[in-house]
């Protein structure tokens, strides 16, 4: 596993129905391109996170691929309009396999 | 945001409006903080002092207004972690000893300051504890670890405004750090003074000027992606000037540590600050 990986989410607690928040992502990760080498001229192998998704109640809101361009620690900020109470679910999938995951109730009024 | 002019940059002369600091006002989660105050009296040619946010564009500035934006909290996570991280042969942590940390509130806004005749920064007393209490080997003075830990610690005094005792036993200290600061030296002949007071606020090629403040130590640069230490600034403005820079943790370097942080007394701690 990827050392130091910490997921950071930052999404309001409360929303006016059809009020357009917006929700950052954070996660901390070295994002090792693969294109790199080490001091003794081998290639350091690529560790990236290659995909983020965010759900809201069990239904997919975003879905993205991360490409080794993207550099360390990759923040994502997107805008929603959240019709209803419930849970955002952001999933981040690592080079080596490694699913992190958080998630962030909503209450929408 | 305000963003009406500024408009006393006379006290300069030197300054276009153009290029002064702005008079952006810097709330971080809901506290103001201060970024312009009096000078204290022992400045006699500077009047009014600025933090270095002030001398920054809108969006790196935005990148220090908001927790979740700003790119050193994430070495402050690591700063939080490594404080609880057992090391060394007696089995402790940080927090063995010092169970909240809460208590470090205030710390930053002291250093550096004069512990049995000697000037200590923050960088010492953690490597005092870290090879005294703890067994464990010191870190590098501007280390990931140890800029990570010191930002941690000077987080709780952000918002708090910088206030270090020059009098008495710091005195000494104090005078060899002016000293420092108004002496010129290196191949381009310039001392912190040229560009720090007499040419604040003007372009330095495509670089704005600030007056030098050290109070939001250790900062994220943009330049480099990660925290730097106030000596590794330092370290950074001598070879800019092609001089050969003193040591990290040297005396030469903490005397004017001391000189600096007095010339921001009053201005809030922004630890950890975003800067170019």
């Amino acid at each position: 596993m990827a050392s130091g990986v910490k997921p950071r989410v930052k999404v309001p607690k409360t929303a006016a129905a059809g009020e357009t928040i917006t929700i950052k992502t954070l996660i901390s990760h070295k994002m090792e391109s693969g294109q790199r080498k080490d001091d003794d001229g081998n290639i350091i192998p690529r560790s990236i996170i290659n995909r983020f998704t965010a759900d809201f109640n069990g239904q997919n809101v975003i879905d993205v691929t991360l490409e080794p361009a993207i550099s360390t620690n990759p923040f994502f900020e997107f805008e929603a309009v959240v019709p209803e109470s419930g849970e955002f679910t952001f999933t981040w999938y690592d080079d080596d396999g490694d699913v992190y995951d958080t998630s962030k109730k909503i209450t929408v009024s | 945001m305000k963003l009406t002019p500024w408009m006393t940059t006379a006290a300069l002369g030197l300054a276009g409006a153009a290029f002064a600091q702005d008079s952006n006002t810097l709330t971080i989660e809901g506290t103001t903080l201060i970024t312009e105050t009096n000078a204290p009296a022992h400045m006699e040619y500077v009047d009014t002092i600025y933090s270095g946010w002030r001398f920054r564009s809108q969006e790196t500035q935005a990148l220090e207004m908001d927790d979740f934006d700003n790119p050193a909290m994430i070495f402050v996570d690591q700063g939080i972690d490594l404080f609880e991280a057992v090391d060394g042969s007696a089995g402790k942590a940080c927090a063995s000893c010092h169970q909240d940390v809460e208590d470090f509130a205030g710390l930053r806004t002291q250093l550096p300051r004069v512990e049995d005749g000697q000037l200590v920064a923050m960088e010492d007393l953690v490597n005092e504890c870290r090879t005294e209490r703890m067994g464990a080997e010191p870190w590098k003075w501007s280390g990931g670890e140890m800029t990570a830990v010191t930002a941690r610690i000077g987080l709780l005094s952000r918002g708090l405004p910088t206030s270090v005792a020059i009098d008495g036993d710091a005195a000494p200290f104090w005078e060899r750090g002016k000293e420092l600061y108004y002496t010129r030296v290196g191949q381009l002949d310039m001392a912190c003074s040229n560009c720090h007071e007499d040419n604040y606020g003007v372009m330095i090629r495509a670089d704005h000027l600030s007056q030098g403040q050290i109070n939001g130590f250790p900062t994220y640069r943009l330049k480099n992606a990660k925290l730097n230490s106030i000596h590794g600034r330092f370290k950074g403005c001598m070879k800019n000037i092609r001089a050969t820079p003193f040591a990290e943790g040297g005396d030469e370097f903490k005397a004017l540590e001391l000189y600096l942080a007095s010339r921001g007394q009053g201005l809030s701690v922004e630890t950890p600050s975003v800067r170019n």
